[in-house]
């Protein structure tokens, strides 16, 4: 007990203490930030430019007033087109908007022309469009004398309101579905992430041990599977250590980004209004109150089970993955070819499972989902993915079983293989000389 | 009778279909420096790592200090690998104190004990060198404070001189006769028969997982001579003299015989001197183990 606590410290520190490691576990949060303020500016840059449009309107349908936009201003000009088109040059108009009068009131599909050197850009065009759309509406509700009140009432929106049968239980609100994809998106994808990433770094230190023979030297006063283990343990301490930092700094710095640079999640949504296919219309207040509502959810969520759970799966589903990779690692000494066809079948089922993951947060209960996240090959991603949508307790409680025995499995069936694995030199190995080394006596 | 620290009796070991040890005994008498030899691939890592307790034997016996190997052995035992590596990134002071504290010490005994072998081999300064930045030689005297740190009294040394230069030989094999007069029993394994015929007192010559050859130096030198004689001589050698002996070499003033079959060395220096030379010396000529040992893996 005391020599693979002696292993873990080593391998836990040597690496955190690794410059690589520091640079690695600072620079990810920065990247962020860089992202954050890359994509703001971006956003920004769009209206960088100052634009200014002619606007002709012989029938006076547009009644001389259309809203400008930050960097784009409507003119009204009196002028005929021909003598505009002439002169355009020599003016400062990016664009020559035309609005024929309507003669049809009743037809649906109007057509308003835009002259120009360059064809609109995609934001100019919906802009335009949607200006002149809510003019046009206002000019038919008056030609028609409609009563406008009576036609706002015809705009319905439904909203969806789930609440529990039992009451007392959780009430979600109409969002929960969605935050609870989000996160549960989120969390399968770090699963995703640290099996690869952690996975890979086992192999990659079993190999290099083999290749080395440090292991020679090592393997008269530990046992295989006591160094097996010490690295599984140490390295997954310094994913976990990683994963802590992450999970603190990433929040903070975009946060810190966000107040100096001051572009927050509200204008980010504004801005995806104003890019055509993006959110539907939706004035700042409405935005606001989202913004606060998809707080509040996110802090009503059971994260006092979310996260113990999210941490037992990333032992249980780091322990098995991580032990089938360091069997790998054993037998392949330093054949980095060799590694790659006995990496397949371990990469194959986690990849199958990132797929099943990804429909599991649309459709949570589904059979799919539900047996996904108890077969213990997937229930690592699958199951944490679930998280947020409260599945059911005794789910949750057979995936845990089965993947605390099914780790336990794993490490051990890794074991076998690593103790003869790490001794074994220039022999070729197939899955099935793997097989054999199961059987073989200590 | 010398007592052993260690016995093997019968030990089998077989990977697969192959069998690497085949019904192999024999005793390391306490307290000597023993030749563990054999051609590559003859089985003797395989034996070492069954003496060690990484693998385990299929069938036989194996007794250190006359008790049946326990888990509690290895701890007791000092083991060097031929094929020995170093975590290349570590410091030196803190991967000797990681390997001593693996071996069962304290970090504070395990810290003063490193002191003392890196004093006494002249690399106090090492200690916050990075193992990567050392020639290999160097990395070998760490490997060796490694092996002997935790003072056990059976240490398996596998071609503990490979690699290095002549001064660091002398350094390692007078540290190596200091832990003999210490009590320490050496198992010593190697091919470099000149090395062995310095060091060993007792050898086992292994040969396609089989025990071939076991016992003192001496007496298998011994059991193995020819009745070869080198003469030196003054005066000039009779004619007829070759009826009496078979001359394998002839010098200047030297002389190499074989003496015929049943011919004892009294009488062969008596016909000597029967034909008027006179002589400067006269000694037997013993085989050297390594023509002991190519014989004996031909056969």
């Amino acid at each position: 007990m005391n020599k693979l606590w002696l292993i873990i410290k080593r391998e836990y520190l040597t690496r955190v203490k690794r410059r690589s490691f520091i640079i690695a576990t600072l620079l990810t949060p920065l990247a962020f930030a860089i992202f954050f303020i890359v994509v703001g500016f971006i956003f920004q840059y769009e209206s960088d430019e100052v634009r200014r449009i002619a606007v002709i309107d012989k029938g006076n349908v547009l009644q001389k007033s259309i809203k400008d936009e930050t960097n784009l201003y409507f003119k009204f000009v009196d002028t005929d087109l021909e003598t505009l088109r002439s002169s355009f040059d020599e003016l400062d108009y990016n664009g020559i908007l035309v609005i024929p009068p309507i003669n049809e009131i009743l037809s649906k599909s109007h057509t308003v022309y835009y002259y120009s050197n360059q064809s609109p850009s995609l934001d100019l065009e919906s802009l335009i469009k949607s200006r002149i759309r809510e003019r046009i509406r206002n000019y038919k509700i008056e030609a028609l004398q409609l009563d406008r009140r009576q036609l706002d009432a015809l705009a319905t929106t439904i909203e969806l309101d789930p609440e529990p049968i039992v009451k007392g239980n959780q009430d979600g609100s109409k969002m929960t579905g969605a935050i609870a994809a989000g996160i549960g998106g989120l969390m399968g994808m770090i699963m995703y992430i640290v099996v690869f990433i952690y996975g890979m770094m086992v192999m990659r230190s079993v190999m290099e041990e083999k290749t080395n023979r440090i292991v020679e030297v090592m393997i008269s006063s530990v046992r295989p599977f006591q160094m097996m283990l010490g690295k599984i343990v140490g390295v997954g301490a310094v994913g976990l250590t990683q994963v802590a930092i992450w999970a603190i700094l990433i929040p903070a710095v975009i946060f810190v980004t966000s107040l100096v640079f001051g572009f927050d999640a509200n204008t980010q949504m504004e801005m995806a209004q104003n890019t055509p296919g993006g959110a539907a219309a939706m004035n700042p207040d409405e935005a606001e109150a989202m913004a606060i509502q998809i707080i509040h959810e996110i802090k009503n969520l059971n994260w006092w089970s979310i996260i113990p759970l999210f941490i037992f799966y990333f032992i249980g589903g780091y322990f098995m993955y991580a032990s089938l990779f360091a069997a790998v690692g054993s037998a392949v000494g330093d054949d980095l070819g060799e590694s790659q066809s006995l990496t397949i079948p371990i990469t194959i089922p986690v990849v199958i499972a990132f797929y099943i993951m990804i429909v599991a947060i649309e459709s949570p209960t589904s059979n799919l989902a539900t047996w996904s996240s108890i077969f213990p090959l997937f229930s690592p991603i699958v199951m944490p993915a679930r998280l947020a949508f409260s599945p059911p307790l005794w789910e949750v409680a057979v995936s845990m079983l089965v993947l605390a025995t099914s780790s336990i499995f794993f490490v051990w069936l890794a074991g076998r293989i690593y103790r003869v694995g790490i001794l074994m030199y220039g022999k070729k190995t197939s899955i099935k000389e793997l097989g054999k080394w199961l059987f073989y006596r200590g | 009778m010398i007592e052993s620290v260690l016995s093997l009796r019968g030990v089998v070991k077989s990977y697969d279909k192959k069998l690497a040890v085949d019904n192999v005994s024999f005793e390391v008498p306490k307290g000597s420096i023993f030749g563990l030899l054999g051609p590559n691939g003859a089985g003797k890592t395989s034996i070492i790592r069954i003496i060690t307790g990484i693998t385990r034997a299929d069938t036989g016996e194996i007794f250190m200090d006359g008790v049946p190997l326990n888990n509690r052995h290895p701890e007791l035992i000092g083991y060097m690998p031929e094929e020995r590596g170093l975590y290349k990134k570590m410091k030196v002071g803190e991967h000797l104190l990681y390997l001593a504290r693996l071996k069962g010490l304290s970090a504070k005994q395990a810290k003063e004990r490193i002191l003392h072998w890196m004093e006494k081999f002249e690399i106090s300064n090492w200690w916050n060198k990075k193992v990567e930045e050392l020639s290999k030689g160097m990395q070998q005297k760490i490997q060796f404070i490694a092996t002997i740190i935790h003072a056990p009294p059976l240490l398996i040394l596998d071609e503990p001189f490979s690699g290095l230069d002549p001064v660091n030989t002398n350094l390692i094999k007078d540290e190596i006769y200091q832990l003999k007069e210490q009590g320490t029993s050496i198992i010593f394994s190697t091919h470099r028969m000149e090395q062995v015929e310095e060091i060993c007192e007792h050898i086992v010559l292994i040969n396609g997982g089989q025990n071939v050859l076991e016992g003192r130096v001496n007496d298998i030198k011994e059991q193995f001579k020819e009745h070869y004689f080198k003469i030196d001589y003054t005066g000039t050698l009779a004619e007829g003299i070759g009826d009496h002996f078979n001359i394998i070499q002839s010098e200047d003033k030297s002389i190499m015989l074989k003496a015929i079959e049943g011919q004892s060395s009294s009488e062969l220096l008596r016909s000597l001197l029967n034909y008027g030379l006179e002589i400067n010396a006269f000694h037997e000529v013993l085989p050297t183990l390594n023509q002991i040992f190519i014989r004996q893996v031909k056969q």
